[in-house]
């Protein structure tokens, strides 16, 4: 009786007795679940064209990262290093096509799955052989990002927001709209769509599967890059990063592997659950901690009940 | 005329050529052990044959679609428009001016009609209003098209998905069309209202075809010109009119013909005396 109460009414009296920490929690949860749905985006753009399941995502937002301290490191302003980090971003998507996709073209998922392991090995060597493998201050400042906060009053309590995180929000937001822009209005975004909806048909009325591979690798990257520079900011540029690009799993998994508007929405209710999920249940009943597998338990709902996730097709088991 | 000048005629009157092509499936299944056929400028080809004699095979071997299917051709040459083109890419290839339509129509389900119409036009580089003029054009032959053209592909009806994928490849500039199976799975009526349009775009805007189909009679009906296909080798060829009248043709692939026949157990007699597979 006693933990049913503790269950189904406490929280909810907490919740309501204390909105500031309601708020902020809601705020947090809102954060972090956008730069989920950032990892998660480049999953889904490279699933979506090319039937690969890139396990190299979460070390190439922190390479990315890595590229762009690195370069700026050597004395290059840092608008400029933005740019030359695209470039090398470009570049890496050119090899894998060149290297991975098309020799492997054709082979059963798994092989190609199994050669973005390499891939990521291959990152997380070249990164520690160029950039060195210790943990480096991302350059906020630099970027123009704002570092201050604001505070606001709510019924007696207040709730703090960094500056940095509207900027995340924002931020992410904005390559949304443009990648959704790009996805809809240019040629090689309808061709793009086409591809992932048949890779045959595409190939059959001329469209080049290498150049939209390029193209999605490149875009993968990206979102690897934005979302490497807004998570950093709030911690360091270190190989410990790339665990972010496990919790994007679940995220897929609850939105669907082939779904870009799945993967925002999933990281979102990712975000929020794991927050609210560890302050008003998991720290009375269990302690606390409950961040690092909250996702995770929800992932494993999903499999057993709703395997295609909330919006993709039903695709999974291509894995 | 000499020997030489001759031939030099006769390819430049032939758009497509296929010359005793084999192709293997998995680098172990034999599936055309020599197939030879030629399109001339302007006409349409029919290729004949049942179920897994090779048709698609062929139409995808020229569009060199085959690789994406883990087959490839062994031996023999494909020529179009004079270049031998078996070693291209299909991107290539449809820059060239030869696109396939695929068997099965299929469009890109999630995009609209227009949208797929567009992204036939994905290897032109002629500009933006050339697009749009073709894209009008395309909606003049296929009025239906226009109507739809918001609709999401997925969600039309298979009449006009047809239509669609033969759109789609309109918009490439074509001047060969391979098109499979446009007779799969739909009404008679559209069947006859999807050929005449074929015959509308070969004659008006000088498009060759070259169309594999297991309807036979519709098939002879429009095509100039027809191969029989038979596991893997053609095993007759003529002019529409004669095959029409053929009356191997007519017993097997027409369902007229063979009058006598009784019973069942003739039919089955007969079939084993095929001439042409001795």
């Amino acid at each position: 009786m006693e933990l049913l109460k503790q269950i189904f009414i406490e929280p909810f009296e907490t919740m309501y007795a204390l909105p500031d920490l309601l708020l902020q929690t809601l705020w947090e949860g809102f954060v972090s679940g956008t730069l989920y749905s950032l990892i998660a985006l480049g999953f889904v753009l490279i699933f979506k064209a090319s039937g690969v399941f890139n396990f190299a995502q979460g070390i190439m937002v922190v390479f990315a990262a890595l590229c762009l301290v690195g370069i700026h490191a050597l004395g290059v302003p840092a608008y400029l290093a933005l740019i030359l980090t695209l470039g090398v971003m470009a570049l890496l998507a050119m090899s894998v096509v060149q290297f991975v996709m098309k020799p492997l073209v054709n082979q059963p998922d798994i092989i190609l799955f199994m050669s973005t392991i390499g891939i990521t090995f291959i990152l997380i060597a070249g990164g520690q052989i160029i950039f060195g493998g210790e943990p480096k201050a991302m350059i906020t400042e630099e970027l123009g990002l704002p570092t201050g906060s604001s505070v606001l009053e709510v019924s007696g309590g207040i709730v703090i927001f960094q500056h940095i995180d509207i900027a995340a929000a924002i931020i992410a937001a904005i390559l949304i709209a443009g990648l959704a822009l790009f996805f809809n209005k240019t040629k090689i975004g309808r061709a793009l769509r086409a591809v992932a909806d048949d890779h045959q048909a595409a190939l059959s009325v001329g469209i080049s599967l290498e150049q939209i591979w390029v193209v999605v690798w490149f875009a993968a990257g990206v979102v690897a890059l934005t979302a490497g520079i807004l998570w950093a900011a709030k911690s360091d540029v270190s190989f410990a990063l790339q665990v972010i690009a496990l919790k994007a799993l679940p995220v897929l998994v609850l939105g669907g592997f082939t779904s870009i508007p799945g993967a925002i929405i999933g990281g979102l209710i990712i975000g929020f659950g794991e927050k609210l999920f560890d302050l008003y249940w998991g720290v009375p009943l269990l302690g606390g901690g409950t961040e690092s597998w909250f996702a995770f338990i929800i992932a494993l709902l999903f499999l057993l009940y709703r395997p295609e996730g909330l919006f993709g097709e039903k695709l999974i088991e291509r894995i | 005329m000499s020997v030489a000048e001759n031939l030099k005629s006769e390819t430049a009157e032939t758009i497509l050529s296929v010359n005793n092509i084999e192709v293997i499936y998995n680098h172990v299944i034999l599936v055309l052990k020599g197939v030879s056929l030629t399109v001339p400028k302007g006409g349409i080809v029919a290729l004949l044959g049942a179920n897994g004699a090779g048709k698609t095979t062929t139409l995808r071997a020229v569009s060199n679609l085959l690789r994406g299917e883990r087959g490839e051709v062994t031996k023999g040459n494909i020529i179009f428009n004079d270049d031998e083109i078996q070693d291209l890419t299909p991107n290539e290839l449809v820059r060239r001016g030869c696109i396939q339509v695929m068997e099965g129509r299929h469009c890109f389900g999630h995009l609209s009609i227009e949208e797929n119409l567009m992204t036939g036009a994905y290897t032109r580089k002629d500009g933006a209003a050339a697009v749009r003029d073709h894209l009008d054009l395309v909606y003049q032959y296929f009025p239906r098209l226009k109507e739809r053209r918001k609709s999401q592909a997925g969600y039309t009806s298979g009449g006009e998905q047809q239509m669609c994928a033969i759109g789609r490849a309109l918009m490439s500039k074509p001047s060969m069309i391979l098109l499979d199976e446009p007779s799969m799975g739909l009404a008679p009526q559209l069947v006859e209202e999807i050929f005449e349009i074929v015959r509308d775009l070969n004659q008006k805007e000088n498009v060759s075809f070259l169309l594999a189909e297991q309807n036979t009679n519709i098939a002879l009906k429009y095509a100039t010109y027809g191969y029989i296909l038979e596991s893997g080798r053609i095993v007759m060829d003529g002019d529409a009119k004669e095959l029409r009248e053929n009356e191997d043709v007519k017993e097997f692939y027409l369902g007229t013909g063979g009058e006598g026949r009784k019973s069942f157990k003739d039919v089955k007699h007969y079939r084993r005396r095929k001439r042409w597979l001795a």
